[in-house]
């Protein structure tokens, strides 16, 4: 994905990814509807080609770290959507044994660190996944996600102030969806320009249209060969949108329909992905079609695992609290 | 006129310091700022500069001595006028001695508990001492047993490092971590801006990916500001991920009250941490267990509190074992065996614990003393044995009595063997008042040998 002469299998790869996120997130809220999922669970849809473009240009072995919005991230790379959902419905066959919830997911053989429910707290730590990578020098890189709510905690300037001071091979993603839960940017932060905060401590940024697969793999490829070359972290602004609340309970009083309407019929990162398949490598009606019967099916076969799945046994209230 | 030059306090916690270097002669003429002599206490070595203007006419203490007390004669001045003082002789200077906890008669007295937690010259020796040969070191300082075990345990292993403030080029702030950016290098000592948050979340999600770090906070009262990654990070993660993601990673530094430093740097986090499921707690009283603990800490696959104290930095206690052995956790030891009543305790709390048994042995009292050494899990088998043999217990901590080891220790008593008791399990603890600072009030606030005394004759019915 690093050159733009990208194959019509490779965008159909990035189409499908999309895809299956949005259609995964409108079942996930289906099934919250239902009292299948409880507690609090956010929503990915508007957002997906922030993490389908940032992983389509990862290596093996690269890791990444989110907030508790993380549906999206776990499909991205890799993480299977069965024991994702049976993990939001509670179930033992979850990636957390049904003991972490839509928040709290984990997959070391992916390199997904989670699924953090505190916000901000993910980023100190992503950076020490990447002091872990040089300490072992490995060559890998941590792609660590944030929201720009996250962006005004003290805690994500210590963690720049380290990852520049040491070089440490951070790619800080700030995916900026214009509201933290429902305060926007510009009640908030009294900068805009969110890739320029690394500023202060030497690290550069940049701001993307993060609601163009393309563009974020091409800027994303960019960053990871900053940090591979030991050059230290960079920080991406990921402009983008969510069209849904910041949680399931969310009344969304803070903006208008109107508003969340526009963004959907122009800037919809699926839909402008779709036009590029259609104009650039006329791909068919019933290619489409296809597609969408083969994620429905995907997504209704990991509801169904989820919801025929046992809930933990009673015992594992007391696993795990320990590491053996 | 003849001038006193006075042997200076350089920390809250120094009584006492050696004299490194004098920089000055009889003859010499010196004014304000010239730097007259090397000090050296545990937190640095130090220049002392002359606020005098005169000439040098005799040095006292000889380059080298050590444990001059602060506020001895070092050196006499003259400066301009006449008037002359009568010389003080130095008479105050005593040798450190070691406490020894199978002999209670060795034991710190009161007047000794807040001796100077500074490092004498043949301890600094011994910091950072090779042990690979496998002796067995007969007499070390907790300070130099933190320092031994966290080498011996980065020679085995190459993931374990340590960071901190101050731990690398400055030696540590207590220098605990002495020599160690010597022997182990800048990557695996690391010295961390003044970020807490930060730098303990960057060694969490190092942890997460299966390296060891030892985190150094320089008191426990700084890592209030990390107290999120160490319990929703650190603590949980393992159980949020279903056991895949586990933290294997040592918090450690001073806790407690030192000497004369207030509300905000003296208190016993114990059983804060301790209620934090995921997190396991360790206090170590003497240097052996300071040793062997922190290696077991070091080696644990899950988050360790290991909580030190200033105060016992600088004291000695014998070491019987060698770098291949660790004392687990969870493990409570006895340190001494009576019939009429259970003493509890742990940390500094022994201190006065092994002070007070020798009033009650005056007393014609004898009592079964636990060092708990881990605070969390507590090892209940031993404190419920003794309880069913005493039949009386009384607990000792230097936390606040809200919610203390104490109190959980003497509800559990109460549940597992309530039959066996013959009075209430009492508590002794510090006050429920944030520290204060004036000498008097802060004596009134920690714990003391005596109020233990008094509560062992309380539950013994005794007046």
């Amino acid at each position: 994905m690093k050159n733009t002469s990208v194959s019509k299998k490779e965008l159909f790869e990035l189409y499908h990814k999309m895809l299956l996120i949005r259609r995964f997130e409108e079942k996930a809220g289906q099934l919250y509807g239902m009292g299948h999922i409880g507690g609090f669970c956010h929503l990915y849809i508007g957002q997906e080609a922030v993490v389908v473009g940032i992983d389509s240009i990862k290596e093996n072995g690269d890791q990444n770290i989110t907030s508790y919005r993380d549906h999206g991230h776990m499909l991205a790379c890799g993480m299977d959507p069965k024991m994702v959902m049976a993990e939001l419905t509670g179930r033992f066959t979850g990636y957390s044994k049904g003991k972490g919830g839509s928040m709290h997911m984990f997959s070391k053989s992916e390199g997904f660190y989670g699924g953090h429910g505190i916000v901000g707290a993910q980023v100190p730590i992503g950076a020490g996944i990447a002091f872990a990578n040089k300490y072992k020098k490995n060559k890998r890189v941590c792609f660590t996600y944030f929201g720009e709510g996250a962006a005004n905690q003290g805690q994500v300037y210590e963690a720049f102030n380290m990852a520049s001071l040491w070089k440490l091979p951070v790619v800080f993603v700030i995916e900026n969806n214009q509201y933290a839960m429902g305060t926007s940017m510009v009640r908030a932060s009294s900068t805009e320009e969110m890739f320029a905060r690394g500023l202060a401590f030497n690290i550069p940024g940049k701001a993307v249209n993060g609601m163009n697969v393309l563009d974020v793999a091409k800027e994303a490829a960019r960053a990871a060969d900053h940090c591979r070359a030991g050059k230290g972290p960079f920080i991406l602004e990921m402009k983008t949108y969510r069209y849904r609340g910041h949680s399931m309970s969310d009344p969304a009083k803070y903006r208008t329909r109107e508003e969340v309407q526009k963004v959907r019929e122009e800037k919809d990162p699926i839909d402008t992905l779709r036009s590029i398949l259609i104009e650039e490598h006329k791909v068919s009606e019933k290619e489409f079609k296809e597609t969408d019967a083969e994620i429905k099916g995907i997504v209704t076969e990991a509801s169904d695992f989820a919801l025929n799945s046992p809930e933990p046994d009673i015992k594992e209230l007391w696993t795990d609290v320990y590491a053996g | 006129m003849k001038t006193e030059i006075l042997m200076p306090s350089l920390s809250p916690t120094m009584e006492e310091g050696s004299l490194a270097k004098w920089y000055v002669s009889p003859g010499d003429k010196v004014k304000p700022g010239d730097i007259i002599a090397d000090i050296e206490t545990d937190k640095a070595l130090m220049e002392y500069e002359s606020i005098e203007e005169g000439t040098i006419v005799e040095l006292i203490v000889k380059e080298g001595t050590e444990n001059i007390k602060v506020n001895s004669l070092i050196a006499i001045i003259e400066t301009e006028g006449i008037e002359e003082i009568n010389i003080r002789k130095v008479d105050n200077i005593k040798k450190i001695e070691p406490i020894s906890i199978d002999n209670n008669e060795e034991v710190l007295s009161e007047e000794d508990n807040l001796d100077s937690a500074d490092t004498t010259v043949e301890e600094t020796k011994r910091l950072n001492k090779e042990t690979t040969e496998n002796q067995v070191v007969n007499e070390l300082t907790v300070r130099e047993a933190i320092n031994n075990a966290i080498a011996e345990e980065m020679r085995l292993d190459e993931d374990v490092f340590l960071m901190g403030e101050e731990v690398g080029e400055y030696q540590g702030a207590y220098k605990v971590s002495q020599g160690l950016l010597e022997e182990f290098g800048a990557e695996r000592v690391i010295d961390t801006p003044i970020t807490e948050h930060g730098f303990t979340g960057l060694a969490v999600g190092a942890a997460f990916t299966g390296i060891r770090p030892i985190v150094e906070f320089m008191t426990f009262n700084f890592a209030m500001q990390a107290l999120d990654q160490i319990i929703n990070s650190a603590a949980k993660t393992n159980y949020m991920s279903g056991g895949q993601i586990n933290c294997p990673i040592v918090f450690r530094g001073p806790n407690g009250a030192a000497a004369r430093v207030a509300a905000q740097h003296s208190q016993d986090f114990a059983s804060l941490y301790a209620s934090i499921p995921g997190l396991k707690v360790i206090q170590p009283f003497s240097a052996e267990d300071a040793k062997g603990l922190l290696k077991s800490a070091i080696r644990e696959n899950n988050p360790v509190v290991f909580l030190e104290n200033e105060i016992l930095y600088g004291k000695s206690f014998p070491v019987n074992i060698d770098s291949e052995q660790v004392i687990p956790i969870g493990k409570a030891k006895i340190i001494s065996t009576g019939q009429d009543v259970t003493i509890i305790s742990y940390g500094i709390g022994m201190m006065h614990t092994l002070d007070a048994d020798k009033k009650l042995k005056e007393l014609g009292i004898s009592a079964d003393i636990i060092d708990l050494r881990t605070i969390r899990p507590i090892d209940f088998d031993v404190i419920i044995e003794s309880v069913k043999k005493t039949n009386r217990c009384v607990t000792v901590e230097e936390s606040f009595p809200v919610c203390s080891v104490g109190s959980y220790i003497g509800s559990q008593i109460m549940i597992r063997a309530f039959d066996y008791l013959d009075a209430p399990v009492l508590n002794c603890t510090g006050k429920d008042v944030p520290m204060p600072y004036a000498e008097n009030l802060e004596k009134a606030a920690l714990i003391t040998a005596d109020e233990i005394v008094f509560s062992v004759k309380q539950v013994l019915y005794k007046d």
